[in-house]
């Protein structure tokens, strides 16, 4: 990609909370001040320094309206700083991302404070069609006495059976699968089972473990609630992740013969995370040390009743581009929306029908090392704040690349309505 | 006219805006009160289809009677001539033939509320600084103006006598809720409102029938139930006008006039001069710091236990930034959750009290100080562990910001040796409960910059805080006099008097607290610390050892002099055998105290001390503070 260099100066996350019963103790946009304030406030810049601000999220409560400008102001960059909201499902973090980007390289910002966030805890539950129109009735009747005759034709059955928000926006609107049923579709095509889903599973849990143990997530800001309790750590990754454990969850999406259970699938959580993005300009001015550089960006579409191949479609254009193999790419973010929807990433780029017919290679694009891959877990462990997951991989990867003194990464993630993007990051 | 612009519009009403020449705010002078009179007179002559009176003041609407005023007030006669001006004026006032509105933007407080009240219609804006009271009370006197009249038939006598006896405020929306106001507006239909509301010929909204009753017939009701109510916090023989106000409500219709003998009561008494002096000597200390045009919008503090978070918390709700450092977020996260009782108690409104809480950021590894205008240092008392972080701060942080330590027991000079620039360091010293508590001690050692601790004393006007500036010796101002104090107290207890009659004794003779509870309060380990530090190598009182030697430590451990199991001190019986002169040979050793730290220059002069003592102790405020009660009590 041509134009101006593109530095992610710093970054910072929530810990992931795991929705247990009910709203959770945050809204998005607390969530999103509280990592926010914690990284502005180690910068040498003020929050009314910044150029403007961008934030990812997918579900937005209904008084979050625009929840990137009200972010910004509860950050106290102050009036003048415009922020907006990016919203490109499950990748909306990674799309606040490319959008500071474009607006940096068009020379319309320096210094932009971009991210992602989602309260999943907090989606809503709807009045179903049937309750809406007995209620815009009822704003019709006139006397008591008929609004006692139509408060008669209530339907209790209707009351009691609202909408899950969660589940609408779970579901793909022009197919109408759920994303699981999605995910399934991927296993069927390439052969996938449970088993493997399963070793998947454990897998991302002990690497999410050790890498706490190691002190690797380090991005990681804990919050605090009004009644003083801290919440530290991805509250969804299990210690006690097994084989057996595995087994025993029932399939959740195609209810008794599919593969995908609620455990072997990432979680629903709430969680922010959030990026620094400075031109070169900036970072001189501020006498910035950034992190690394994104080197380039990626989107793609595809099949929505495939959509967990995103990752294969928005990658392999970017490494060509960029003339690398799968091998050139030291580390690897791969968004864990499910464990079968990494493995069939995985198993796509291995699949040289696959990829001559979807990707217009000459074949098989090759092995993706599990060794390279999502290091210190994934989506299943850590869990998936849908509008945060985007900005968390672009900035783990950074930091793991970092570590390992590596220098080349891709971060990339599919997206529910059937699309892909990637990012391609440098360590400085 | 001098004051009032006066203004009749295409539609015959007529806008009076007080505008008080020469001054920043708005207050019932003679002169201003001369002038309206004029005013009435012009338009008796041409009555107009309205009267809309407002301020000219961005600072708000009127703040009350001329104060200045009071401090002239030698005999009755003046006394009476003084309320009577007010009281015909209001009277006249509220039987005008056109109708006639008070546009309320800003406090309304006294002689304000009482012109308001003598309006057909009481129009109020919806802001913040909007304030409704009857605060006289708290300077010894009674809303003589009508206040006393109307108060009660407008919003009922009960919440009346409340507003009038405690001298609190209500804001916009309660005025409201309450009735006093007929409309709570926002600013941008502020004179819109008043436009049609003066014109509307809208009837007064009717008191309820049992508030008609309680303000009629059943007056004798409500007047015992306040006396009851008023003796448990001020004595009569302490504070008259109370008791007077209760009076004249329930026999006299709210007209001071009428009973002269209430009006010569207060005059005579030494109390109202004496609560006018603390007014004053209050206005005295907010001047300090005036010269600096130091502007903090960033603080940051060290040390998240109670003094520190309370601290970090109050200037959060004054409006800054704060970040609040400890060694954990665990140690922090109790500070939070305080804080937030307090932003929703103080705040109400959800997005406001977010608001807040949103500019509370904890900060373990003390980023927040390279951006701090202040950075305030309030960790435990151990030089060792204050000069590592002094040594760590000093380099990080920007210039000109004032680095200050809360320290009330180390020496200044002891903790700035490591600083390079070490007369950069000043004392701000906070006394607990921080949101309770309106004194600080700003503390300069010798050398010290003195545009820093102009720049400390403008910081603690901005958080709404009254600075002292207090040379560094040990205790400064208030601990140093209450040491001798509280010694006095437990040694009484070790001569076999009980805690409840010394404390009793303090109560009094005024104390807003005993000496014996507020250690309890305070906590007995600190109690003893001080003391040790503090009172000039005497030995600690044998009832206090033998209760640390216990750990029974007051408040905070459920048990010290007093049973604190139900939150509260459990106090069994008086004791009985106080001596008669056990108050006096309890503040003989404060008094004394006092006199030489004023002879030592620890203050700058003796009203100062006075000033301090009654705001950092609550030293019985109508007897003037400590020095000016021993010149009179010599008398």
């Amino acid at each position: 990609m041509s134009g101006k260099a593109i530095y992610v100066v710093d970054g910072a996350r929530t810990p992931f909370l795991k929705a247990k019963t009910g709203p959770g103790p945050f809204a998005a946009s607390d969530l999103a001040t509280q990592a926010g304030r914690a990284l502005l406030l180690r910068q040498p810049f003020a929050p009314q320094d910044l150029d403007e601000v961008i934030l990812g999220c997918a579900a937005p409560s209904p008084d979050e309206t625009n929840i990137g400008r009200l972010v910004s102001l509860r950050l106290g960059c102050g009036h003048k700083v415009p922020a907006w909201t990016v919203m490109r499902n499950c990748a909306s973090g990674m799309q606040a991302i490319d959008s500071a980007m474009v607006n940096i390289q068009s020379g319309r910002a320096e210094l932009v404070l971009a991210g992602g966030v989602d309260a999943l805890s907090r989606a809503p539950l709807l009045y179903s069609d049937a309750m809406v129109r007995w209620f815009a009735a009822m704003m019709q009747m006139r006397t008591a006495r008929q609004k006692l005759g139509h408060f008669l034709k209530l339907k209790p059955a209707a009351l009691f059976s609202p909408v899950i928000g969660l589940m609408k926006g779970l579901t793909d609107p022009m197919v109408g699968l759920l994303m699981g049923q999605t995910a399934e579709n991927l296993a069927w095509r390439f052969g996938i089972n449970r088993q493997q889903m399963d070793e998947f599973s454990v897998r991302s849990h002990q690497r999410a473990l050790s890498g706490r143990a190691a002190g690797h997530f380090d991005e990681v800001v804990p919050v605090v609630d009004a009644d003083g309790t801290v919440y530290a750590v991805d509250d969804g990754v299990r210690d006690d992740a097994s084989l057996a454990g595995m087994a025993k969850p029932k399939p959740f999406f195609d209810k008794k013969y599919g593969n995908i259970t609620a455990a072997n699938s990432s979680q629903i959580t709430d969680g922010a995370a959030w990026v620094v993005l400075a031109s070169e300009a900036a970072v001189a001015r501020w006498n910035l040390k950034p992190l690394g550089r994104i080197v380039d960006s990626q989107w793609a579409g595809l099949d929505p009743a495939m959509m967990g191949l995103g990752p294969v479609h928005a990658s392999t254009p970017l490494l060509q581009r960029n003339k690398l193999t799968l091998a050139d790419i030291d580390y690897w973010e791969l968004n864990e929306a499910f464990a079968a929807q990494v493995l069939a990433c995985q198993a796509a780029w291995q699949d040289d029908a696959y990829c001559r017919e979807q990707l217009d290679l000459p074949g098989a694009l090759g092995l993706l090392a599990d060794s390279r891959l999502n290091v210190d877990g994934g989506a299943v462990s850590i869990g998936h704040p849908v509008g945060a997951s985007g900005t968390r991989i672009v900035l783990h990867l950074l930091h793991v690349l970092r570590r390992e003194k590596a220098k080349r990464g891709i971060a990339t993630i599919c997206i529910g309505g059937g699309l892909g993007g990637a990012m391609l990051v440098e360590a400085c | 006219m001098k004051h009032w612009q006066i203004e009749r519009d295409e539609n015959d009403l007529v806008w009076a805006t007080l505008d008080r020449a020469g001054e920043s705010s708005n207050v019932m002078s003679a002169e201003v009160l001369a002038e309206f009179r004029e005013l009435l007179d012009q338009l008796d002559r041409s009555p107009p289809k309205g009267l809309i009176i407002r301020s000219g003041k961005t600072a708000g609407f009127i703040a009350g009677a001329d104060i200045q005023e009071f401090t002239q007030l030698d005999s009755a006669e003046k006394g009476r001539v003084l309320i009577a001006r007010g009281w015909d004026l209001f009277n006249r006032l509220a039987a005008v033939p056109y109708p006639t509105l008070s546009l309320v933007r800003g406090h309304c407080l006294g002689g304000g509320l009482e012109l308001s009240l003598a309006c057909r219609y009481l129009l109020a804006v919806d802001e913040p600084g909007t304030k409704f009271g009857l605060p006289e009370v708290m300077l010894g006197i009674f809303p003589g103006w009508g206040g006393m009249l109307r108060l009660p038939q407008r919003i009922g006598p009960t919440a009346a006598l409340d507003l009038m006896l405690t001298g609190k405020t209500l804001d916009a929306k309660r005025a409201k809720r309450m009735g006093l106001a007929d409309e709570a507006v926002p600013p941008r239909v502020m004179m819109a409102a008043a436009r049609l509301l003066v014109q509307s010929g809208q009837p007064r909204r009717k008191l309820p029938l049992l508030q008609r009753l309680l303000n009629g017939p059943l007056k004798s009701i409500v007047a015992n139930g306040a006396r009851k109510q008023v003796a448990k916090k001020a004595r009569p023989e302490h504070y008259p006008a109370p008791y007077a106000i209760i009076d004249l409500w329930a026999k006299h219709q709210g007209n001071a006039l009428a009973a002269p003998e209430n009006l010569d009561r207060i005059i005579s008494s030494p109390t109202a001069k004496n609560l006018v002096r603390v007014f004053f000597l209050q206005e005295r200390l907010k001047s300090f710091g005036k010269e600096s045009a130091f502007k903090a919008k960033r603080v940051h503090v060290i040390g998240a236990g109670t003094m520190g978070g309370d601290i970090a918390a109050w200037c959060v709700l004054r409006g800054m930034t704060v970040s609040l450092q400890d060694q954990g977020l665990e140690r922090i996260a109790p500070a939070l959750k305080r804080a937030h009782t307090l932003f929703t108690r103080r705040l109400r409104e959800p997005l406001r009290v977010r608001e807040a809480f949103d500019r509370l950021i904890p900060d373990v590894s003390g980023a927040g100080v390279a951006h701090a205008d202040v950075v305030i240092e309030a960790i435990f008392e151990n030089v060792e562990a204050k000069h590592a972080l002094f040594r760590a701060l000093e380099p990080q942080m920007k210039p000109g910001a004032v680095l200050a330590t809360n320290t009330s027991s180390l020496r200044l000079e002891d903790l700035r040796s490591v600083l390079k620039q070490p007369e950069r360091l000043v004392g701000i010293h906070f006394f607990n409960p921080v949101a309770m508590m309106p004194l600080v001690e700003v503390v300069a050692a010798e050398g010290a910059d003195p545009a820093m601790v102009q720049a400390a004393c403008a910081f603690v006007r901005q958080i709404d805080k009254l600075p002292l500036p207090v040379k560094s010796m040990p205790g400064f101002l208030v601990n140093a006099v209450l040491a001798p104090y509280m010694l006095a107290a437990m040694r009484a207890v070790d001569a076999g008097v009980s805690a409840e009659a010394v404390d009793e004794a303090m109560l009094a003779f005024g104390m807003p607290m005993g000496p014996i509870e507020l250690a309890d309060t305070v906590g007995l380990d600190i109690a003893l610390a001080a003391g040790k530090q503090l009172a000039d190598g005497a030995e600690p009182p044998k009832c206090l050892l033998a209760l640390v030697e216990k750990k029974q430590l007051g408040k905070k451990t459920g048990q010290g002099f007093y049973d604190w199991s139900s939150g509260k001190a459990k106090k069994v019986g008086a004791g009985g055998t106080a001596p008669a002169d056990l108050a006096a040979s309890l503040v003989k050793p404060l008094i004394d105290r006092t006199e030489k730290l004023v002879a030592d220059g620890v203050v700058a002069d003796a009203d100062l001390a006075d000033a301090g003592v009654i705001f950092g102790t609550g030293f019985a405020p109508f007897t003037g503070g400590p020095l000016k009660y021993r010149e009179t009590a010599g008398q």
